[in-house]
């Protein structure tokens, strides 16, 4: 298959997984193996665009033209490629979580449930792989429309009020601030195409391009930037793997993917570095990672604690993009990795320990270590590579935004790192000291064990990414380091 | 016969076959001599644009030049609208079947013969070049129309044809007294040899008079906010077939004749001369956030749907004050693309109507799993007038807002996107009660339409992704008859 067509094939193969999960929605277990082959199959497809990449091939695809010089085009760059293949690797191990939880939880209307979720993914893929703003920006709705009655599926007053809440800031913020943005992009510099070192320079005066960036980084209201962060809370209504695929990884990280994205390849370092209002946006990332903090601490229910951690997260991840400097743009991509693995596993064992024990809230969590191990110690490795610590994940991409920020001498990044991590260990600390040092007060309603098998064997494989990435990141970090190249 | 012979048979045939229609019997005859002629008028359209693209087509009737005689003249825009007209009937039809005898089930022949005149009216205004002519069609519309809205089942139809009839004899006065001045002051009704001596006459009062009589009356006509009262009574009652080919054709046609009268027959340098823009600008933004504002409020769907379209008759005012070829090609591709997406929403509604009975709501509760198809139409169509991208509601998005920054005028682009995220909330409130409401009681022996009714309403939510992907015949032909209406060359 030539590299272009595997494009096509990304993100047509959920499309007809999701075919297939329909038309066997009679039969629960061919279904949920169409669904296991379907993420296989396109896991094995996104490995096959390595070589092309790292041999510095240029995939690419032009579809259509929709209007005179604005095409449907697809191109694939080290950032898309480590996305698609993160994406549908974690896609798999989440589909093998999901027939645990969804049949443990006893979730109804579990057909409608994989559909929904394969096309997403497919949206995820398109994103991903997206050679302009305009093809992005297509993926980008398709990923927040199609995730929707995911996060209605209990269909209950909590669901449609959350469902309102998610679609609501979303499209608010997408619609309303990020197409402005492309089309004033579009005027501006006459195309949307992402193009190593920018399209912009010489376009717009400083103002002009720092309300424009304003644009764009509240406009993808799926960074979850404050204040548009209020979604990520309200999506947690939905069953917890949608929580943990989308709200942790796709959906989330195709925000962070795309302002990534518009700052190298929109703008480009050396133009947003003669933009000095840039720096509100600094701030204002650096805001949203303590504020976010502080709000975490304060939770009760467990998924919506780790929410908040994922708004705070996520804009590390801003704050990096936005630093302008080499390091800090590595930090930033290597961080959607490292922060995927780490907080998909975190919610693996949230739905973990809400399937075997119908627990949600924190203070319910004494003594579940002993009951849960396995899934303990794999909330401890999440944790931990939240805040921050060898030998975990994101201590990886943490010394990365370090670095960055030493090399352009920003000291506010360093204090906003530091503040967090501190913070990051007053809310991870207590639950882990709280699940294995403490004995149970009540007795449980239900005596019970480990979660289903298959939730057990996802959490696990996750949590071991989380400590291989910390071993294994070169070729990862040697790939991502590549988006900084001017010019092929 | 050379297809300029052919192309006034795509008025004369349905007008011809209306009468015909009007004796035939039994409920077959009609609907398929209706069929039939709307089909040739739809075929004969399909033939006569590509050719009016190249240079404008004149037929003279009866041989008789103008300005004595009446001439047909069709270029680029009036070609475009006139095939949209014939090709949405065409859909329609064989859709309104259903509903027409259920809602109508006696003297058929009578309904279908009312239908063909409206829409022959429809016909003649867009096809001709005589400003006179224009008023003769417009009044065979109207009536043709007060009669079909009156057939509504609602005991409120026959009350809101009335009002309808009154606003818009309003409307057809007030154009005729325009007309008429114009006529004193140049002495002929043919557009293009007003468009010759209008210039002479410009400074005069009359024809500012004129000027602003034309405007009012087809302001009227085409439910510009606040001319509006009407159409929302109007299309909430009147039978679904009707309310469908009305939302889908009727104001399209009045926005034409504004196009022309405005800037071919009245020009550029008088229309900047008289406060137009700035009117326009005003009223098409008040008309969007308004009018969506009231659709948010509103709790039958057929009235949402029409407070929507007095919206969209906002953004194609708004597209029209740029007074640019950006603005204008933007408003003629907003006029096609809401046709569709108006046409197919309406039809999924409607088909709710004839299935569950009620108009209200609280009817669409739970129907996304009683009626899964009809309900998934509606939210892609609903997706489309909202503006997401790979529909025809994005073209028309992203051209307006280009047209507003090209004129850096930043206002406007913040009330287009108020208006795309207010239709979020009118929309979002079916599909909520569909998908995410609980079937009430009562309502488990619901079942999906048939597929009568299902295939052209998806035949519509297709072409509503086709021409949001392929925009060859939107986008190309309208900025041709955006720069032929300016007098720009291409």
């Amino acid at each position: 298959m030539s590299p272009a067509m595997l494009i096509v094939a990304l993100i047509v193969t959920p499309l007809i997984g999701a075919l297939a999960v329909g038309l066997l929605g009679r039969w629960p277990n061919l279904r949920e193996t169409a669904t296991l082959v379907t993420a296989a199959t396109l896991f094995g497809l996104a490995t096959q665009l390595i070589g092309p990449v790292v041999n510095r091939f240029d995939v690419a695809l032009e579809v259509i033209e929709i209007l005179p010089g604005l095409a449907i085009s697809f191109r694939v760059e080290p950032l898309g490629l480590i996305f698609a293949l993160l994406a549908s690797l974690l896609w798999f191990v989440t589909s093998v979580y999901a027939i645990g939880y969804m049949r443990g939880a006893k979730e109804p209307r579990h057909t409608s449930f994989y559909v929904f979720f394969a096309i997403a993914i497919s949206g995820a893929m398109g994103v991903a792989t997206a050679g302009n703003l305009l093809t992005l920006f297509i993926f980008y709705e398709m990923l927040t429309i199609s995730t929707w009655p995911l996060v209605t599926h209990k269909q209950n007053d909590a669901a449609r009020a959350g469902g309102r809440t998610y679609l609501g800031v979303l499209l608010f913020t997408s619609i309303g601030l990020l197409l402005p943005a492309i089309i004033w992009t579009w005027v501006a510099a006459g195309t949307t195409d992402f193009t190593p070192g920018g399209i912009l320079f010489g376009t717009l005066g400083p103002t002009e391009a720092a309300i424009l960036l304003t644009l764009f980084v509240l406009g993808i209201g799926k960074a979850a930037v404050m204040p548009m962060h209020r979604w990520l809370p309200a999506a947690m209504v939905a069953p917890t793997p949608v929580s943990a695929l989308l709200h942790a990884v796709a959906v989330v990280k195709a925000g962070v993917f795309t302002i990534t994205k518009v700052v190298i390849y929109i703008f480009g370092l050396d133009f947003l570095a003669n933009v000095p209002l840039e720096q509100w946006l600094v701030y204002l990332a650096g805001f949203t990672v303590v504020a976010a903090s502080i709000v975490a601490l304060k939770q009760v229910e467990l998924k919506r604690m780790l929410a908040y951690s994922t708004i705070s997260q996520l804009s590390y991840i801003v704050l990096a993009a936005l630093v302008l400097a080499p390091f800090a743009e590595i930090g930033a991509a290597v961080h959607i990795v490292a922060h995927a693995f780490g907080k998909i596993t975190l919610f693996f064992c949230a739905g973990a320990i809400y399937v075997a024990s119908k627990k949600t809230r924190l203070d319910e969590i004494r003594g579940i270590g002993r009951r849960m191990p396995w899934t303990m110690v794999a909330f401890t490795i999440g944790a931990v590579s939240m805040i921050g610590v060898p030998p975990t994940a994101g201590f990886v991409s943490k010394w990365y935004i370090i670095a960055g920020a030493f090399q352009v001498d920003n000291y506010f990044t360093l204090v906003v790192l530091m503040l967090s991590t501190g913070l990051n260990a007053a809310y991870f600390l207590p639950i882990v000291f709280r699940a294995f040092f403490r004995e149970e007060d009540v007795k449980p309603k239900i005596d019970h064990g480990e979660a289903p098998w298959p939730m057990v064997a996802a959490l696990t494989f996750t949590a071991a990414l989380v400590i291989l990435f910390f071993a294994f990141n070169g070729p990862i970090v040697d790939i991502e380091s590549r988006i900084l190249e001017v010019g092929r | 016969m050379s297809i300029l012979e052919w192309m006034p048979f795509s008025v004369l045939l349905p007008l011809l076959a209306a009468p015909v229609c009007a004796l035939l019997p039994g409920r077959v005859l009609p609907w398929l001599l209706a069929m039939i002629s709307v089909t040739a008028s739809a075929v004969i359209m399909a033939f006569v644009l590509p050719e009016a693209v190249q240079a404008p087509m004149r037929y003279f009737f009866g041989d008789w030049p103008p300005p004595i005689g009446i001439e047909y003249r069709v270029d680029a825009v009036n070609g475009f609208i006139g095939l949209l007209i014939a090709l949405m009937g065409t859909v329609i039809l064989p859709w309104g079947r259903v509903s027409v005898n259920r809602e109508v089930p006696q003297r058929q022949g009578l309904f279908y013969a009312l239908f063909l005149l409206s829409f022959a009216g429809l016909m003649g205004i867009t096809l001709t070049g005589d400003a006179f002519n224009v008023f003769v069609f417009l009044e065979i519309s109207s009536l043709s129309t007060y009669v079909l809205v009156a057939q509504g089942r609602s005991r409120a139809a026959p009350l809101s044809a009335f009002r309808y009839l009154v606003m818009g004899t309003l409307g057809a006065t007030f154009y005729l007294i325009g007309i008429g001045l114009i006529y004193i002051m140049t002495g002929t009704l043919n557009m293009v040899d007003l468009a010759e001596r209008l210039p002479a006459v410009a400074d005069s009062g009359a024809v500012q008079a004129a000027f602003g009589f034309i405007i009012v009356g087809i302001g009227l006509k085409l439910a510009l906010f606040p001319l509006h009262r009407w159409l929302p009574g109007a299309y909430a009652n009147a039978p679904s077939a009707v309310t469908v080919f009305l939302a889908s054709t009727a104001t399209k046609v009045a926005i034409y004749v504004l196009l022309r009268l405005v800037f071919t027959v009245f020009g550029l340098e008088f229309v900047r001369q008289m406060p137009f823009a700035e009117v326009f600008f005003v009223l098409g933004v008040i008309g969007i956030l308004f009018a969506s504002l009231w659709a948010v409020e509103q709790d039958n769907a057929k009235r949402l749907l029409a407070y929507s379209s007095v919206a969209q008759v906002g953004y194609m005012a708004l597209a029209i004050s740029f007074v640019s070829v950006a603005g204008i090609s933007a408003g003629l591709v907003h006029m096609f693309n809401h046709a569709l997406m108006k046409a197919a929403l309406f039809m999924c509604v409607c088909t709710v109507i004839y299935q569950v009975g009620s108009p209200s709501i609280s009817a669409f509760n739970g129907l996304g799993r009683k009626m899964p198809l009809t309900m998934l139409a509606f939210v892609l169509a609903g997706l489309s007038l909202i503006g997401v991208p790979l529909t025809v509601g994005f073209i028309s998005k992203w051209l307006l807002i280009e047209a507003a920054m090209d004129q850096g005028n930043w206002f406007a682009v913040v009330v287009v996107l108020i208006g795309s995220l207010l239709a979020v909330l009118y929309i979002g409130k079916i599909a909520e009660a569909a998908w995410l409401k609980p079937t009430p009681e009562g309502h488990e022996t619901i079942r999906e339409a048939r597929p009568a009714l299902l295939l052209p309403m998806w035949l519509l939510v297709a072409a509503n992704f086709y021409f949001g992907i392929d925009t060859r015949l939107t986008a190309d032909v309208a900025r041709r008859g955006a720069e032929m209406l300016l007098g720009v060359s291409p």
